[in-house]
């Protein structure tokens, strides 16, 4: 385990299920994300300190929070985390600025009343440091919730789901804010949402969890383009999972899809005859124009029925039934194009699978190479 | 007036309040932190003095205070003497009876105090006893100063259950509330009303203090 930031392994099978392994760095958005339910604030209090699970090793910059190995607990007190909770949990009978001073230990008083003005500035809460939190609006109240987070000098800053109180825009501003003050904070930074989209600004990576396991932990862009399993597809919202079967064509490695063979732009390793589940971003599904060729025409055709076709503002979700397969295809092309090209259902229409897209998921048994093997087909 | 019995009236009910305040502080907060087993009986047998005649749980505590029962006996070694018809005893008997007044209302405050504040504080890095000192205590303030208040004013008001327990021995257990049933049984309406308005007043003011008290703490809003 590394001793720089917050690395996090839990294996609890007995009482609340934790199979979760991941490591933040320092100056680190790691954002985990899962459904409800999913056990993401249950790994978020455990490494508070406010739950304490079976089996379980928590290590912040070399020191051992949590190791149920050696017998060591520590409690919430002496892990030195910033937690900024659902509903803020600001004590109501204190001042915004008395909720600061509460957090922090050491100084004498008018050192730590300056330290919180300070901290009150940061996020924006000049002019509102007598205020109690019943006279402070939502965003107001997580601001104050964020910076008593950070009064105590902490070694890991916690977010339980921060912007779910407050209305969109106030949402959009405060997410704003938080990438700001990332900027000034080096510490690992672990932020609990259902968002996707709050998770796909904000973080640098995702660690994707279900049932208080982690499937998948990456950057956004790794985990949007090459899912590991149908599984973390599904719950990431991606549509477009198929299976097929590793061959080999043309002197490369290829993916039987039902009657059509696709070219991959990287191998996969596989053996040949390997049943794999695969994967296509819908960004990588390109319309083919009506009589004009298009940009990739060539590569992956597939022809199909339009069997949906749904105006969601200037985006237009359609989903195609492939002609050989049976399989739908959903893409999203722009409500301009769609017209254009005529697209209503019943309507036959052309795609190219890129194959630059094209993810082959490793079935669990073979582990993939990291390293891509082989060339282009 | 019968200066000798609110004396005694007021030593008695400071004496309760003081050893039943910490008491009912620790068992109510229990009490709404807690489930369990049994946790319905356990507040069924707080609430009882409430509903059960005074004369019976004054039998009762009678019986149990005798020197040949465990309570007793036990008080008898500790101190060679026994529990009825003494000031300890009416003291005593006191702390049961109000146990409801002093609990419920602790216990209610304590209830609306979410965990999740005392797990904010022990995230902020406040002890258990510095969270309930900054945190909890201030929240659950109204509540402590409505069992206080009851509490003293209910011993101060109590008569059955001291007289079963005490008797009515002048300057030992013969409490205001006995001393005006004595005047009236003695003719002496004069001093009974004197006495009577007194308590009336006393009560009067003590429950619109809890009641402003209580108005007060709504008005925070403990979220």
């Amino acid at each position: 385990m590394s001793g720089d930031g917050l690395s996090v392994a839990l294996h609890s099978r007995r009482g609340i299920v934790l199979e979760a392994e991941f490591a933040v760095a320092p100056g680190e958005l790691l954002a985990l994300v899962g459904p409800s339910g999913s056990g993401k604030t249950t790994v978020l209090r455990t490494i508070a300190g406010l739950h304490r699970p079976q089996i379980g090793l928590i290590r912040c910059n070399g020191e051992a929070w949590l190791d149920t190995a050696g017998g060591l607990y520590l409690p919430p007190q002496k892990r030195r985390v910033g937690m900024v909770f659902q509903d803020y949990a600001l004590f109501p009978h204190l001042t915004a600025l008395d909720n600061l001073i509460l957090a922090m230990d050491g100084g004498d008083r008018a050192q730590r009343i300056r330290r919180a003005r300070q901290l009150l500035n940061l996020v924006r809460l000049e002019g509102l440091e007598q205020r109690l939190p019943s006279a402070l609006s939502g965003g107001q109240q997580q601001r104050v919730a964020v910076a008593r987070a950070l009064a105590r000098d902490p070694r890991a800053l916690l977010l339980d789901e921060p912007f779910s109180a407050v209305d969109m825009m106030t949402r959009e501003r405060l997410q704003r804010e938080l990438a700001l003050l990332r900027q000034g904070i080096d510490i690992p930074v672990l932020l609990v949402t259902h968002d996707l989209q709050e998770a796909t600004a904000l973080a640098d990576r995702i660690c994707v969890l279900h049932d208080g396991k982690s499937l998948q932990t990456g950057t956004p862009e790794a985990l949007f383009r090459r899912p590991e399993s149908p599984r973390v597809a599904r719950l990431l919202g991606r549509q477009n999972v198929f299976s097929g079967v590793v061959t080999r064509a043309h002197g490369g490695e290829c993916l039987q899809w039902g009657g059509l063979t696709l070219e991959l732009a990287q191998a996969s390793g596989l053996p040949d005859g390997a049943r794999v589940n695969w994967y296509i971003p819908d960004s990588d599904i390109v319309l083919h124009r009506r009589g004009r060729p298009s940009r990739g025409e060539r590569e992956n055709p597939v022809r199909g029925t339009v069997d949906e076709c749904v105006v969601m503002g200037a985006q237009t979700s359609v989903v195609l039934r492939c002609h050989h397969t049976g399989d739908a295809l959903r893409l999203s092309v722009s409500t301009h194009a769609a017209r254009r090209n005529g697209l209503t259902p019943g309507v036959d229409a052309t795609v190219s699978l890129l194959g630059k897209g094209l993810h082959v998921m490793a079935p669990r048994e073979h582990a993939r190479d990291p390293v891509a093997k082989g060339g282009f087909s | 007036m019968d200066w000798t019995a609110f004396r005694l009236s007021l030593e008695l009910a400071t004496w309760t309040t003081l050893i039943l305040l910490p008491l009912g502080v620790l068992a109510g907060r229990w009490l709404a932190h807690h489930r369990f087993r049994g946790r319905g009986f356990v507040e069924a047998a707080v609430a009882l003095p409430l509903v059960l005649p005074p004369t019976v749980l004054g039998y009762y505590l009678l019986v149990s205070f005798s020197p040949d029962m465990p309570l007793g006996g036990l008080w008898f070694s500790l101190t060679g003497q026994g529990l009825n018809f003494s000031f300890p005893g009416i003291v005593l008997a006191s702390i049961i009876f109000n146990l409801p007044f002093a609990i419920q209302p602790v216990q209610r405050a304590f209830e609306t105090v979410p965990l999740h504040l005392r797990e904010a504080a022990w995230c902020s890095g406040l002890s258990g006893w510095r969270t309930f000192v900054r945190v909890e205590l201030p929240l659950v303030w109204p509540g402590v100063i409505s069992a206080f208040v009851l509490t003293f004013v209910h011993t101060i008001g109590e008569f059955g259950v001291v007289l079963m327990v005490g008797g009515a021995i002048e300057g030992e257990t013969k409490t205001v509330a006995i001393a005006i049933y004595d005047r009236v049984q003695a003719f002496d309406d004069e001093a009974a009303g004197a006495m009577s308005l007194l308590l009336l007043l006393a009560s009067f003011v003590a429950i619109g203090l809890v009641y402003g008290l209580a108005g007060k703490g709504r008005s925070v809003g403990v979220r």
